[in-house]
């Protein structure tokens, strides 16, 4: 199965340690938060993947079916267009 | 503190459906009164019997009407209460009547003057999906809405008429807690800030239920097609985006209120019902996650996420701002941008960061006094921070910076290059004081 590399942003505090172990796939912003690159973990990185999301701090870092997104209801207020980009 | 005097009797619009001039404001323009219940009665006769074993013919109506979501993100109803309806559990309804958006009133208005229609139709939803609790939240600074919504329960419950239980809530008021999961986190005892999800309220919501969270027109909208029908409800509105839909129109217009109009109404007809200045150059659609755009560009496109979506606008939550001819909307985006800053819930680090660092570079262009690169670094930080909150606070403000960028991008250039804002048109300084309104500072500690 395909997996891809997520991040809970409320969790993450900005170690950074995921983009020094993994730069292929995880840049940083100027603020020190990472970028997750917008594709699958290719078969050479899973291990080190799958070691970044063990050692993330706030284990805000994990790993997910790749077809994890669905069209889901969304809601509340405000916000045009939400489920233009499911999440 | 009744902030729904503005409230406009809809015109032009087929609003004798019903024999009366609208559907969810008739009776509006007779009493700035909330409906009692035996005149909401008087108005809309009774809703069909509650919990008459026909679970799920409302969901099939509703579907087959076509309503969707009048809280701005505009999902299909019917198939949201589907959604909850299946899922193991006794399910929970939560009636969004937060409306945190500065530049919309249309909530606030409706649960003012028909509280009823709302009640009606939370409890009608909440039998056909089988839940026994329906939530209604609002903002517990707006006491008035409070006591008018709590009134209209104490009376339902004198009368026996509802056959699940109706809790009125106040909660705290900051721009993201009328996201829908920051209401689920504060029914649960949290803070009403957003979480991140998955899991969704449909799938666990409040007491960890399945939870059908609709905005208050929306549960009204429901009331009426309980009552009329799918095939009444679509008498009005367009063929792929059915009924009305309540409005809220401000700026630089004679008549600014709430207003009824059929979905699709083409923007043209909306400015002119409500007296937009001739002169009035641009509109921000929308609300404050909205998009400005060129009055030519959109005059004859419907008010409706269809009809709005090859120029990249959204209805949002039914927002249109006029902006007078002598104003700034860069200055105006900058105002804006610096609220939304301040707005977020603190939770997410490109948010926290990433928001004052765009609403200052924007100030900086606004101002015509950028330090450095402000536009390049303004559009990278922009893509950077899109889609990386766990709410979609930060691309809200994304959308409305690119949008005011583009709109405005002619002020851009002489703001950058001449350091002269040439949108105030008649050749004084932008207008003093601002438009869009801004509101006044909120105790950013108290989430609970």
């Amino acid at each position: 199965m395909k997996h891809r590399l997520a991040v809970n942003p409320i969790a993450c505090t900005g170690h950074g340690i995921c983009a020094e172990m993994l730069p292929e796939l995880i840049g940083l912003d100027e603020w020190g938060y990472p970028i997750l690159a917008e594709r699958d973990v290719p078969h050479e990185l899973a291990a080190l993947s799958r070691r970044a999301v063990r050692l993330c701090p706030t284990l805000a870092l994990r790993l997910e079916a790749s077809n994890a997104e669905r069209r889901v209801p969304t809601g509340g207020d405000r916000g045009a267009d939400r489920t233009a980009r499911p999440r | 503190m009744t902030r729904h005097g503005g409230v406009a009797a809809p015109s032009g619009h087929r609003g004798d459906l019903l024999g009366l001039s609208g559907r969810l404001t008739a009776g509006w323009q007779d009493s700035d009164q909330a409906a009692r219940l035996s005149g909401h009665l008087d108005r809309y006769g009774p809703p069909p019997q509650h919990g008459s074993g026909r679970a799920g013919t409302l969901i099939d109506a509703v579907t087959q009407a076509g309503l969707t979501g009048r809280g701005g993100a505009g999902f299909p109803t019917g198939v949201k209460m589907r959604s909850v309806a299946s899922r193991r559990g006794r399910a929970v309804v939560v009636a969004n009547g937060m409306e945190s958006e500065p530049a919309s009133e249309k909530d606030k208005a409706l649960l003012a003057r028909a509280p009823h229609l709302v009640l009606d139709g939370a409890v009608l939803a909440a039998t056909s999906i089988g839940a026994g609790t329906v939530h209604l939240c609002v903002p517990r600074s707006r006491q008035w809405l409070m006591t008018i919504a709590a009134d209209a329960v104490a009376e339902r419950e004198r009368a026996g008429f509802d056959p699940v239980k109706i809790e009125v809530h106040g909660l705290p008021q900051h721009y993201v807690s009328s996201e829908e999961t920051s209401i689920v986190r504060w029914l649960n005892g949290g803070d009403a800030r957003p979480t991140a999800v998955p899991p969704r309220p449909f799938e666990k919501g409040v007491g960890q239920r399945p939870t059908l969270l609709d905005n208050v027109e929306t549960l009204a909208h429901i009331a009426l097609i309980a009552r009329f029908g799918p095939a009444w409800y679509r008498q009005a509105g367009l063929a792929d985006a059915p009924g009305t839909m309540l409005t809220t129109v401000s700026g630089a217009v004679q008549a600014p209120g709430v207003y009824e109009i059929e979905v699709g109404t083409p923007i043209a007809d909306v400015l002119a019902m409500s007296g937009a200045s001739p002169e009035a150059g641009s509109l921000l659609i929308g609300g404050y996650f909205g998009t400005w755009h060129d009055r030519q560009d959109v005059a004859g496109l419907a008010m409706a996420s269809t009809g709005l979506r090859p120029v990249g606008a959204s209805p949002g939550a039914g927002v249109l701002v006029v902006l007078p001819p002598d104003a700034c909307g860069l200055g105006e985006t900058a105002r804006v941008l610096a609220w939304l800053a301040g707005q977020g819930a603190g939770q997410c680090g490109p948010c926290v960061f990433g928001l004052p660092a765009i609403a200052d570079d924007f100030a900086q262009l606004a101002s015509g006094r950028p330090r450095g690169p402000a536009l390049d670094r303004l559009d990278r930080r922009l893509s950077t921070v899109f889609g990386r909150g766990a709410c979609r606070h930060p691309d809200g403000a994304v959308r409305l910076a690119r949008s005011a960028l583009a709109a405005f991008a002619t002020d851009v250039k002489s703001h950058v290059s001449r350091r002269v804002c040439v949108s105030a048109r008649t050749g004084q300084q932008p207008r003093p004081g601002g438009v869009l309104p801004i509101p006044g500072p909120t105790d950013r500690e108290i989430w609970r």
